[in-house]
Protein backbone atom coordinates (compact mmCIF):
# COMPACT_ATOMS: atom_id res chain seq x y z
CA UNK A 1 0.00 0.00 0.00
CA UNK A 2 1.30 3.68 -1.02
CA UNK A 3 1.83 6.12 1.45
CA UNK A 4 -1.00 8.35 0.16
CA UNK A 5 -3.42 5.34 0.46
CA UNK A 6 -2.23 4.69 3.83
CA UNK A 7 -2.79 8.32 4.83
CA UNK A 8 -6.88 7.76 4.15
CA UNK A 9 -7.37 4.27 5.11
CA UNK A 10 -5.25 4.61 8.29
CA UNK A 11 -7.81 7.01 9.88
CA UNK A 12 -8.85 5.79 13.25
CA UNK A 13 -12.31 6.21 14.61
CA UNK A 14 -11.53 6.86 17.65
CA UNK A 15 -9.09 9.77 17.29
CA UNK A 16 -8.74 12.12 20.73
CA UNK A 17 -10.20 15.53 20.00
CA UNK A 18 -8.08 18.67 20.93
CA UNK A 19 -9.58 21.59 22.67
CA UNK A 20 -10.48 24.71 22.13
CA UNK A 21 -8.87 27.16 24.39
CA UNK A 22 -9.61 30.65 22.52
CA UNK A 23 -8.58 32.34 19.35
CA UNK A 24 -4.98 33.64 19.48
CA UNK A 25 -3.54 33.82 16.15
CA UNK A 26 -5.96 33.87 13.58
CA UNK A 27 -4.07 32.50 10.02
CA UNK A 28 -4.63 33.90 6.60
CA UNK A 29 -4.13 31.82 3.68
CA UNK A 30 -3.86 34.98 1.61
CA UNK A 31 -1.85 33.57 -1.33
CA UNK A 32 -4.10 30.51 -1.67
CA UNK A 33 -2.25 28.02 -3.22
CA UNK A 34 -0.19 29.90 -5.88
CA UNK A 35 3.11 30.33 -5.44
CA UNK A 36 5.97 31.15 -8.30
CA UNK A 37 7.79 27.79 -6.33
CA UNK A 38 7.28 24.51 -7.19
CA UNK A 39 8.98 22.93 -4.27
CA UNK A 40 9.56 19.21 -3.91
CA UNK A 41 8.90 19.07 -0.14
CA UNK A 42 5.71 21.17 -0.01
CA UNK A 43 2.73 19.84 1.73
CA UNK A 44 -0.11 21.46 0.17
CA UNK A 45 1.14 21.37 -3.03
CA UNK A 46 1.36 24.96 -4.36
CA UNK A 47 2.53 25.85 -7.67
CA UNK A 48 2.16 29.01 -10.35
CA UNK A 49 -0.68 26.33 -11.63
CA UNK A 50 -2.54 25.17 -8.26
CA UNK A 51 -5.69 27.34 -7.81
CA UNK A 52 -7.58 25.16 -5.37
CA UNK A 53 -7.00 28.50 -3.25
CA UNK A 54 -7.32 32.02 -4.41
CA UNK A 55 -5.86 35.09 -3.09
CA UNK A 56 -7.50 36.89 -0.60
CA UNK A 57 -8.21 40.48 -1.10
CA UNK A 58 -7.60 43.60 1.54
CA UNK A 59 -11.15 43.98 2.14
CA UNK A 60 -12.33 40.75 2.90
CA UNK A 61 -8.82 40.43 5.25
CA UNK A 62 -9.82 43.58 6.58
CA UNK A 63 -13.00 42.20 7.94
CA UNK A 64 -11.66 39.13 9.69
CA UNK A 65 -9.54 41.30 11.29
CA UNK A 66 -12.47 43.65 12.15
CA UNK A 67 -13.79 40.72 13.91
CA UNK A 68 -11.22 38.98 15.41
CA UNK A 69 -10.78 42.12 17.80
CA UNK A 70 -13.70 40.59 19.56
CA UNK A 71 -11.72 37.62 20.66
CA UNK A 72 -8.58 39.18 21.76
CA UNK A 73 -6.53 37.52 19.07
CA UNK A 74 -3.01 38.18 19.67
CA UNK A 75 -1.48 37.86 16.70
CA UNK A 76 -1.78 37.51 12.66
CA UNK A 77 0.20 35.66 10.10
CA UNK A 78 -0.37 35.33 6.43
CA UNK A 79 0.74 32.60 4.34
CA UNK A 80 -0.08 31.10 0.90
CA UNK A 81 1.20 30.01 -1.87
CA UNK A 82 3.27 33.00 -1.76
CA UNK A 83 1.72 36.43 -0.36
CA UNK A 84 3.36 38.84 -2.15
CA UNK A 85 2.17 37.22 -5.46
CA UNK A 86 -0.91 38.93 -3.98
CA UNK A 87 -1.28 42.96 -5.18
CA UNK A 88 -2.82 43.71 -1.96
CA UNK A 89 -0.55 42.34 0.82
CA UNK A 90 1.17 45.59 1.16
CA UNK A 91 -2.58 46.97 1.90
CA UNK A 92 -3.16 44.15 3.82
CA UNK A 93 -0.18 44.81 6.17
CA UNK A 94 -0.49 48.11 6.71
CA UNK A 95 -3.99 47.02 8.00
CA UNK A 96 -3.51 44.20 10.43
CA UNK A 97 0.01 46.18 11.59
CA UNK A 98 -2.61 48.91 13.03
CA UNK A 99 -4.16 46.49 15.35
CA UNK A 100 -1.38 44.11 15.97
CA UNK A 101 1.89 41.94 15.17
CA UNK A 102 2.00 40.33 11.84
CA UNK A 103 3.93 38.04 10.67
CA UNK A 104 4.47 36.50 6.72
CA UNK A 105 5.82 33.18 5.23
CA UNK A 106 7.43 33.90 1.56
CA UNK A 107 9.88 32.43 -0.26
CA UNK A 108 11.66 36.01 -0.78
CA UNK A 109 11.31 36.30 -3.86
CA UNK A 110 9.54 39.14 -4.63
CA UNK A 111 11.18 41.12 -1.78
CA UNK A 112 12.85 43.62 -4.32
CA UNK A 113 15.09 46.80 -2.37
CA UNK A 114 11.31 48.76 -3.49
CA UNK A 115 9.59 46.36 -1.55
CA UNK A 116 12.12 46.26 1.59
CA UNK A 117 12.16 49.77 2.00
CA UNK A 118 7.92 50.28 1.44
CA UNK A 119 7.88 47.23 4.37
CA UNK A 120 10.57 49.55 6.25
CA UNK A 121 7.86 52.75 6.12
CA UNK A 122 4.76 50.51 7.29
CA UNK A 123 6.51 48.57 9.87
CA UNK A 124 8.33 52.30 11.57
CA UNK A 125 5.13 54.12 11.98
CA UNK A 126 3.52 51.16 14.17
CA UNK A 127 3.37 49.91 17.93
CA UNK A 128 3.59 46.22 16.69
CA UNK A 129 5.91 43.86 15.19
CA UNK A 130 6.00 42.64 11.60
CA UNK A 131 7.73 39.55 11.06
CA UNK A 132 9.03 38.16 7.60
CA UNK A 133 9.77 34.39 7.55
CA UNK A 134 11.77 33.76 4.46
CA UNK A 135 11.73 29.96 3.60
CA UNK A 136 15.45 28.85 2.65
CA UNK A 137 15.73 25.08 2.08
CA UNK A 138 19.74 24.51 3.36
CA UNK A 139 22.32 26.37 3.60
CA UNK A 140 23.65 26.03 0.18
CA UNK A 141 22.44 26.16 -3.69
CA UNK A 142 23.05 22.54 -3.63
CA UNK A 143 20.61 21.57 -1.15
CA UNK A 144 17.89 24.80 -1.86
CA UNK A 145 18.21 24.07 -4.96
CA UNK A 146 17.14 20.91 -5.35
CA UNK A 147 14.35 21.44 -3.17
CA UNK A 148 12.56 25.13 -4.30
CA UNK A 149 13.96 24.95 -7.89
CA UNK A 150 17.10 26.61 -9.67
CA UNK A 151 18.12 29.58 -8.78
CA UNK A 152 15.71 30.03 -5.78
CA UNK A 153 18.71 30.07 -3.59
CA UNK A 154 20.40 33.21 -5.20
CA UNK A 155 17.43 34.84 -5.42
CA UNK A 156 15.55 33.83 -1.47
CA UNK A 157 19.15 35.56 0.02
CA UNK A 158 18.80 38.61 -2.52
CA UNK A 159 15.53 38.77 -0.82
CA UNK A 160 16.63 38.58 2.57
CA UNK A 161 19.79 41.02 1.80
CA UNK A 162 17.12 43.83 1.06
CA UNK A 163 15.48 42.76 4.53
CA UNK A 164 18.53 43.37 6.11
CA UNK A 165 19.71 47.01 4.85
CA UNK A 166 16.24 48.26 5.63
CA UNK A 167 16.60 46.85 9.47
CA UNK A 168 14.88 43.99 9.82
CA UNK A 169 15.83 40.83 11.37
CA UNK A 170 14.11 37.86 9.28
CA UNK A 171 13.33 34.70 10.20
CA UNK A 172 14.98 31.66 7.76
CA UNK A 173 12.65 29.03 8.17
CA UNK A 174 13.97 25.90 7.21
CA UNK A 175 12.30 22.02 6.70
CA UNK A 176 14.68 19.61 8.40
CA UNK A 177 15.93 17.06 5.68
CA UNK A 178 18.91 16.05 7.77
CA UNK A 179 18.89 13.95 10.48
CA UNK A 180 18.64 15.77 13.82
CA UNK A 181 21.41 14.78 15.64
CA UNK A 182 23.36 17.22 12.59
CA UNK A 183 21.21 20.37 13.53
CA UNK A 184 23.99 22.01 15.70
CA UNK A 185 26.69 21.57 12.86
CA UNK A 186 23.89 23.04 10.18
CA UNK A 187 22.78 25.89 12.24
CA UNK A 188 26.30 26.63 12.50
CA UNK A 189 27.00 26.57 9.03
CA UNK A 190 23.64 28.46 7.94
CA UNK A 191 24.66 31.12 10.18
CA UNK A 192 28.30 31.57 8.75
CA UNK A 193 26.64 31.43 5.01
CA UNK A 194 23.88 33.88 6.02
CA UNK A 195 27.03 35.97 7.70
CA UNK A 196 28.73 35.90 4.19
CA UNK A 197 25.79 37.60 2.44
CA UNK A 198 25.85 40.59 5.19
CA UNK A 199 23.25 38.99 7.69
CA UNK A 200 25.27 39.26 10.82
CA UNK A 201 23.06 37.85 13.26
CA UNK A 202 20.52 35.95 11.95
CA UNK A 203 17.48 34.63 13.47
CA UNK A 204 16.63 30.90 12.43
CA UNK A 205 13.66 27.92 12.26
CA UNK A 206 13.83 24.68 11.71
CA UNK A 207 10.29 22.92 10.81
CA UNK A 208 10.11 19.47 10.75
CA UNK A 209 9.13 17.76 7.48
CA UNK A 210 5.06 17.15 7.17
CA UNK A 211 4.71 14.35 5.35
CA UNK A 212 1.80 14.78 3.22
CA UNK A 213 1.71 16.94 -0.34
CA UNK A 214 4.73 16.64 -2.49
CA UNK A 215 6.75 15.72 0.62
CA UNK A 216 5.60 12.01 0.19
CA UNK A 217 7.21 11.52 -3.28
CA UNK A 218 10.21 13.51 -2.23
CA UNK A 219 11.06 11.52 0.58
CA UNK A 220 8.02 9.58 1.99
CA UNK A 221 4.62 9.57 3.35
CA UNK A 222 3.78 8.88 7.35
CA UNK A 223 4.14 5.18 8.46
CA UNK A 224 1.24 3.17 9.69
CA UNK A 225 1.79 3.96 12.92
CA UNK A 226 2.07 7.37 12.54
CA UNK A 227 -1.04 9.00 14.41
CA UNK A 228 -2.23 10.34 17.21
CA UNK A 229 -4.70 7.77 19.84
CA UNK A 230 -6.57 8.89 22.75
CA UNK A 231 -4.13 7.55 24.93
CA UNK A 232 -1.10 9.44 23.85
CA UNK A 233 -3.40 13.05 24.69
CA UNK A 234 -3.19 11.63 28.34
CA UNK A 235 -1.23 14.14 30.58
CA UNK A 236 -0.28 16.26 26.98
CA UNK A 237 -0.71 20.10 27.25
CA UNK A 238 -2.62 20.64 24.23
CA UNK A 239 -2.24 24.12 24.38
CA UNK A 240 1.39 23.48 22.48
CA UNK A 241 -0.68 22.40 19.42
CA UNK A 242 -1.73 25.37 16.84
CA UNK A 243 -5.03 24.30 16.59
CA UNK A 244 -6.13 24.44 20.02
CA UNK A 245 -5.47 28.58 20.04
CA UNK A 246 -5.64 29.26 16.06
CA UNK A 247 -8.17 28.90 13.09
CA UNK A 248 -6.82 29.61 9.26
CA UNK A 249 -9.10 31.59 6.64
CA UNK A 250 -9.06 30.89 3.37
CA UNK A 251 -11.26 32.41 0.26
CA UNK A 252 -12.74 29.33 0.85
CA UNK A 253 -13.94 29.22 4.46
CA UNK A 254 -12.46 28.45 7.75
CA UNK A 255 -9.76 25.75 8.41
CA UNK A 256 -8.42 23.85 11.47
CA UNK A 257 -4.87 25.08 10.36
CA UNK A 258 -2.49 25.91 7.35
CA UNK A 259 -1.32 22.54 7.16
CA UNK A 260 -4.66 20.80 6.38
CA UNK A 261 -6.35 23.24 4.14
CA UNK A 262 -6.21 20.37 1.35
CA UNK A 263 -8.19 18.29 3.57
CA UNK A 264 -12.09 18.74 3.37
CA UNK A 265 -12.17 17.29 6.76
CA UNK A 266 -10.25 20.21 8.03
CA UNK A 267 -13.09 22.88 6.93
CA UNK A 268 -14.65 23.80 10.34
CA UNK A 269 -17.09 26.03 8.51
CA UNK A 270 -18.38 29.56 6.80
CA UNK A 271 -17.54 31.62 9.72
CA UNK A 272 -15.02 31.87 12.34
CA UNK A 273 -17.37 31.80 15.13
CA UNK A 274 -18.58 28.45 13.99
CA UNK A 275 -15.37 27.10 14.14
CA UNK A 276 -15.00 27.49 18.41
CA UNK A 277 -14.85 24.05 19.43
CA UNK A 278 -12.48 20.76 20.14
CA UNK A 279 -11.52 19.35 16.70
CA UNK A 280 -10.67 15.49 16.33
CA UNK A 281 -6.90 14.98 15.80
CA UNK A 282 -7.37 12.24 12.79
CA UNK A 283 -4.74 13.63 10.26
CA UNK A 284 -1.55 11.45 10.63
CA UNK A 285 0.20 15.48 10.09
CA UNK A 286 -1.08 16.29 13.29
CA UNK A 287 1.41 13.52 14.75
CA UNK A 288 3.88 15.62 13.71
CA UNK A 289 2.13 18.74 15.44
CA UNK A 290 2.21 16.52 18.38
CA UNK A 291 5.90 15.94 18.97
CA UNK A 292 7.27 19.31 17.91
CA UNK A 293 4.51 21.28 19.40
CA UNK A 294 3.08 24.51 17.23
CA UNK A 295 5.83 23.98 14.46
CA UNK A 296 4.13 26.52 12.58
CA UNK A 297 3.69 29.59 14.80
CA UNK A 298 7.23 31.77 15.64
CA UNK A 299 7.83 30.60 18.91
CA UNK A 300 5.88 27.35 20.77
CA UNK A 301 4.06 28.86 23.42
CA UNK A 302 5.75 26.34 25.76
CA UNK A 303 4.18 24.29 28.59
CA UNK A 304 2.39 25.60 30.98
CA UNK A 305 3.52 26.21 34.60
CA UNK B 1 -4.35 35.26 46.90
CA UNK B 2 -6.37 38.38 47.98
CA UNK B 3 -5.50 41.10 50.17
CA UNK B 4 -8.87 42.64 49.99
CA UNK B 5 -9.39 46.45 50.21
CA UNK B 6 -5.70 47.68 51.74
CA UNK B 7 -5.01 51.56 51.83
CA UNK B 8 -2.51 51.94 49.08
CA UNK B 9 -1.61 54.92 47.63
CA UNK B 10 1.76 54.01 46.36
CA UNK B 11 3.29 50.75 46.11
CA UNK B 12 6.82 49.51 44.50
CA UNK B 13 6.58 46.19 42.24
CA UNK B 14 9.49 44.37 40.57
CA UNK B 15 10.30 41.19 38.86
CA UNK B 16 12.95 39.19 38.10
CA UNK B 17 15.17 39.38 41.07
CA UNK B 18 17.76 36.35 39.27
CA UNK B 19 19.79 36.38 42.21
CA UNK B 20 20.79 39.67 41.82
CA UNK B 21 20.21 40.04 45.58
CA UNK B 22 22.83 43.44 45.34
CA UNK B 23 20.21 45.28 42.82
CA UNK B 24 17.64 43.99 45.40
CA UNK B 25 19.53 45.54 48.52
CA UNK B 26 19.61 48.81 46.45
CA UNK B 27 16.38 48.83 45.80
CA UNK B 28 15.32 48.24 49.49
CA UNK B 29 17.84 51.14 50.30
CA UNK B 30 16.25 53.36 47.33
CA UNK B 31 12.30 52.74 49.05
CA UNK B 32 12.05 55.20 51.47
CA UNK B 33 12.83 57.99 48.82
CA UNK B 34 8.90 56.40 46.96
CA UNK B 35 7.18 56.39 50.62
CA UNK B 36 5.61 53.15 49.33
CA UNK B 37 2.46 51.53 51.43
CA UNK B 38 3.81 47.69 50.59
CA UNK B 39 6.58 45.89 48.03
CA UNK B 40 5.68 43.28 45.66
CA UNK B 41 7.63 41.43 43.60
CA UNK B 42 6.63 39.30 40.96
CA UNK B 43 8.45 36.12 40.85
CA UNK B 44 11.71 34.65 38.83
CA UNK B 45 13.82 34.90 42.12
CA UNK B 46 16.49 32.74 41.25
CA UNK B 47 18.45 32.35 37.81
CA UNK B 48 21.55 34.57 36.21
CA UNK B 49 23.31 35.80 39.15
CA UNK B 50 25.30 34.00 41.94
CA UNK B 51 24.45 32.91 45.32
CA UNK B 52 20.69 32.63 45.11
CA UNK B 53 20.46 32.63 48.90
CA UNK B 54 21.52 36.06 49.44
CA UNK B 55 17.73 36.95 48.51
CA UNK B 56 15.48 35.35 50.70
CA UNK B 57 16.86 37.14 53.70
CA UNK B 58 16.18 40.69 51.95
CA UNK B 59 12.55 39.61 51.16
CA UNK B 60 12.04 38.82 54.47
CA UNK B 61 13.41 41.78 56.01
CA UNK B 62 11.40 44.24 53.74
CA UNK B 63 8.11 42.57 53.90
CA UNK B 64 8.14 42.12 50.06
CA UNK B 65 5.15 40.08 48.85
CA UNK B 66 6.11 37.55 46.14
CA UNK B 67 4.14 36.06 43.55
CA UNK B 68 5.42 32.88 41.71
CA UNK B 69 7.06 32.80 38.90
CA UNK B 70 8.07 29.67 36.53
CA UNK B 71 11.65 29.96 37.95
CA UNK B 72 10.04 29.94 41.65
CA UNK B 73 7.29 26.80 40.28
CA UNK B 74 10.76 24.98 38.79
CA UNK B 75 12.95 25.59 41.74
CA UNK B 76 10.29 25.07 44.70
CA UNK B 77 9.30 21.69 42.70
CA UNK B 78 12.68 20.48 42.16
CA UNK B 79 11.60 20.12 38.24
CA UNK B 80 14.63 19.33 36.23
CA UNK B 81 14.09 23.18 33.99
CA UNK B 82 12.93 26.69 34.67
CA UNK B 83 9.77 26.21 32.34
CA UNK B 84 10.61 29.69 31.12
CA UNK B 85 9.66 28.45 27.75
CA UNK B 86 12.59 29.33 25.32
CA UNK B 87 12.78 27.50 22.01
CA UNK B 88 16.51 27.55 20.73
CA UNK B 89 18.89 25.27 21.69
CA UNK B 90 21.70 28.09 22.33
CA UNK B 91 18.80 29.59 24.66
CA UNK B 92 17.92 26.25 26.38
CA UNK B 93 21.51 25.61 26.84
CA UNK B 94 22.47 28.53 29.01
CA UNK B 95 19.18 28.76 30.14
CA UNK B 96 19.93 25.16 31.81
CA UNK B 97 23.28 26.49 32.96
CA UNK B 98 21.87 28.89 34.84
CA UNK B 99 19.12 26.68 36.37
CA UNK B 100 20.98 23.71 37.27
CA UNK B 101 23.13 26.01 39.29
CA UNK B 102 20.52 27.98 41.10
CA UNK B 103 19.11 24.23 42.26
CA UNK B 104 21.93 22.92 43.27
CA UNK B 105 22.49 26.55 45.26
CA UNK B 106 19.21 27.13 46.92
CA UNK B 107 18.59 26.04 50.33
CA UNK B 108 15.82 23.89 51.22
CA UNK B 109 13.77 26.73 53.16
CA UNK B 110 13.82 28.73 50.58
CA UNK B 111 12.86 26.09 47.86
CA UNK B 112 9.46 25.40 50.36
CA UNK B 113 9.04 28.81 50.56
CA UNK B 114 9.23 29.34 46.97
CA UNK B 115 6.88 26.31 46.47
CA UNK B 116 4.10 27.74 48.47
CA UNK B 117 3.87 31.17 46.70
CA UNK B 118 0.53 32.23 44.84
CA UNK B 119 0.29 31.94 41.57
CA UNK B 120 -1.42 35.84 41.34
CA UNK B 121 -1.99 38.53 44.24
CA UNK B 122 -4.93 40.57 43.91
CA UNK B 123 -6.63 43.62 45.70
CA UNK B 124 -8.73 46.69 45.36
CA UNK B 125 -7.05 50.09 45.91
CA UNK B 126 -9.01 53.12 45.47
CA UNK B 127 -11.15 51.74 43.42
CA UNK B 128 -9.25 49.85 41.03
CA UNK B 129 -9.16 46.39 41.11
CA UNK B 130 -6.16 45.15 40.61
CA UNK B 131 -4.12 42.10 39.40
CA UNK B 132 -0.57 41.00 39.85
CA UNK B 133 1.05 37.97 38.45
CA UNK B 134 4.21 36.59 36.64
CA UNK B 135 3.81 35.99 32.81
CA UNK B 136 -0.48 37.07 32.50
CA UNK B 137 -3.12 36.26 34.16
CA UNK B 138 -3.78 33.44 32.15
CA UNK B 139 -0.30 31.66 32.26
CA UNK B 140 2.57 32.00 34.20
CA UNK B 141 5.17 31.71 31.41
CA UNK B 142 3.34 33.66 29.08
CA UNK B 143 5.49 36.62 27.30
CA UNK B 144 3.63 39.65 26.70
CA UNK B 145 6.41 42.12 24.89
CA UNK B 146 5.64 45.57 24.00
CA UNK B 147 5.41 44.73 20.04
CA UNK B 148 3.57 41.38 19.99
CA UNK B 149 0.51 42.42 22.69
CA UNK B 150 -2.55 44.04 21.16
CA UNK B 151 -4.55 46.51 23.00
CA UNK B 152 -7.41 44.73 22.40
CA UNK B 153 -5.99 41.28 23.59
CA UNK B 154 -4.98 43.32 26.99
CA UNK B 155 -8.84 45.18 27.00
CA UNK B 156 -10.34 41.36 26.45
CA UNK B 157 -8.34 39.89 29.68
CA UNK B 158 -8.92 42.81 32.08
CA UNK B 159 -12.57 41.81 31.21
CA UNK B 160 -12.18 38.06 31.48
CA UNK B 161 -10.19 38.40 34.82
CA UNK B 162 -12.58 41.18 35.98
CA UNK B 163 -9.83 43.48 36.64
CA UNK B 164 -8.66 47.79 36.13
CA UNK B 165 -4.79 47.09 36.28
CA UNK B 166 -2.42 44.06 35.69
CA UNK B 167 0.74 43.82 36.23
CA UNK B 168 3.10 41.51 35.00
CA UNK B 169 7.16 40.76 34.55
CA UNK B 170 8.86 37.59 32.36
CA UNK B 171 10.24 39.43 29.56
CA UNK B 172 12.53 41.20 31.03
CA UNK B 173 11.56 44.55 29.47
CA UNK B 174 8.88 47.48 30.58
CA UNK B 175 6.51 48.62 29.12
CA UNK B 176 3.08 49.87 29.75
CA UNK B 177 -0.50 50.77 28.07
CA UNK B 178 -3.53 52.97 28.76
CA UNK B 179 -6.79 50.82 27.98
CA UNK B 180 -9.90 52.31 27.76
CA UNK B 181 -12.05 53.39 30.95
CA UNK B 182 -9.29 54.27 32.91
CA UNK B 183 -7.51 50.54 32.96
CA UNK B 184 -3.65 49.87 32.38
CA UNK B 185 -1.63 47.28 32.17
CA UNK B 186 2.00 47.18 32.61
CA UNK B 187 5.21 44.72 32.43
CA UNK B 188 7.13 46.09 35.19
CA UNK B 189 10.72 45.36 33.97
CA UNK B 190 13.25 43.16 36.09
CA UNK B 191 15.81 44.28 38.74
CA UNK B 192 17.94 40.98 38.00
CA UNK B 193 19.62 42.35 34.55
CA UNK B 194 19.33 45.11 32.78
CA UNK B 195 17.33 46.03 29.86
CA UNK B 196 19.27 45.44 26.66
CA UNK B 197 19.75 48.87 26.05
CA UNK B 198 23.81 49.71 26.31
CA UNK B 199 22.95 50.67 30.59
CA UNK B 200 23.86 48.49 33.40
CA UNK B 201 20.90 50.22 35.43
CA UNK B 202 17.68 47.92 35.94
CA UNK B 203 14.49 48.97 36.50
CA UNK B 204 11.05 49.20 38.98
CA UNK B 205 7.99 50.42 39.19
CA UNK B 206 6.29 52.51 41.32
CA UNK B 207 1.97 52.62 41.04
CA UNK B 208 0.15 55.54 41.78
CA UNK B 209 -3.08 55.33 43.46
CA UNK B 210 -3.89 58.62 43.74
CA UNK B 211 -5.04 61.47 42.93
CA UNK B 212 -5.29 59.00 39.77
CA UNK B 213 -3.94 55.46 38.39
CA UNK B 214 -0.33 55.68 36.89
CA UNK B 215 2.88 53.43 36.82
CA UNK B 216 6.35 54.83 37.10
CA UNK B 217 9.46 53.46 35.76
CA UNK B 218 12.85 54.05 37.91
CA UNK B 219 16.10 53.21 37.27
CA UNK B 220 17.76 51.23 39.37
CA UNK B 221 21.55 51.68 40.05
CA UNK B 222 23.72 48.85 41.79
CA UNK B 223 26.96 48.14 42.04
CA UNK B 224 27.51 45.76 38.67
CA UNK B 225 31.01 45.28 39.15
CA UNK B 226 30.39 43.55 42.60
CA UNK B 227 27.95 41.47 41.12
CA UNK B 228 29.90 40.65 37.89
CA UNK B 229 33.23 39.87 40.16
CA UNK B 230 30.99 37.18 42.31
CA UNK B 231 29.60 35.71 39.11
CA UNK B 232 33.66 35.31 38.01
CA UNK B 233 34.13 33.90 41.16
CA UNK B 234 31.02 31.22 40.64
CA UNK B 235 32.30 30.16 37.18
CA UNK B 236 29.01 31.16 35.85
CA UNK B 237 29.70 31.96 31.69
CA UNK B 238 31.04 34.75 30.60
CA UNK B 239 28.17 35.53 28.40
CA UNK B 240 25.89 36.73 31.71
CA UNK B 241 28.82 38.75 32.83
CA UNK B 242 28.97 40.41 29.46
CA UNK B 243 25.48 41.29 30.17
CA UNK B 244 25.62 42.47 33.25
CA UNK B 245 29.00 44.69 32.25
CA UNK B 246 27.29 46.02 29.14
CA UNK B 247 23.64 46.26 29.56
CA UNK B 248 23.31 44.66 26.03
CA UNK B 249 21.63 41.00 26.39
CA UNK B 250 23.93 38.26 25.12
CA UNK B 251 22.21 34.76 25.79
CA UNK B 252 18.24 33.80 25.77
CA UNK B 253 18.09 35.90 22.71
CA UNK B 254 15.32 33.99 20.23
CA UNK B 255 12.48 34.45 22.18
CA UNK B 256 12.53 38.39 21.58
CA UNK B 257 10.23 39.69 18.88
CA UNK B 258 11.97 41.41 15.92
CA UNK B 259 11.19 44.74 17.07
CA UNK B 260 12.87 44.33 20.31
CA UNK B 261 15.37 42.63 18.82
CA UNK B 262 16.78 45.13 17.19
CA UNK B 263 17.02 47.38 19.22
CA UNK B 264 20.10 45.48 20.78
CA UNK B 265 23.51 44.52 19.76
CA UNK B 266 23.20 40.54 19.06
Amino acid sequence: MSASLLQIAALPENSPKVNFHGLDALWFQVGGTVCNLWCTHCFISCSPKNHSFEFMSASEVGRHIEESITYGVKEYYFTGGEPFMNRDMLAILEHTLQNGPATVLTNGILISPKIAARLREIVAAKLYTLEIRVSVDGFSEFTNDAIRGEGSFRRAIEGVRNLVDEGFLPIITTMQSWDESDNETVLAKFKEVLAGFGYSRPRLKIIPPLRIGREIVRYRGYTEGEYLTPEMMVGYDDRQLLCSTSRTITDRGVYVCPILIEQPAARMGNALAETFKPFPLYHQACYTCYLAGAVCSNFNPGRDS
Amino acid sequence: MDFGEPDFKRIAVFGGVYNNYLALQALANALPRHRVDAVFCLGDLGAFGPHPDRVFPLLEKHNIQVVQGNYDNSIGNDLNDCQCGYTDPRDNYFAQISYDYTKTNTHREFKNYQRNLPPEIRFNAHGKKVLLCHGSPRRTNEFLWESTTPTHFLEKICKDYQTDLILTTHTGIKWQRRLSDGKLFANVGVIGRPENDDKTNVWFSIVHFVPELRVEFVALEYDFQQLAKEMKEEKLPDEFIQTVLTGWWTTCLEILPGKERVRGKF
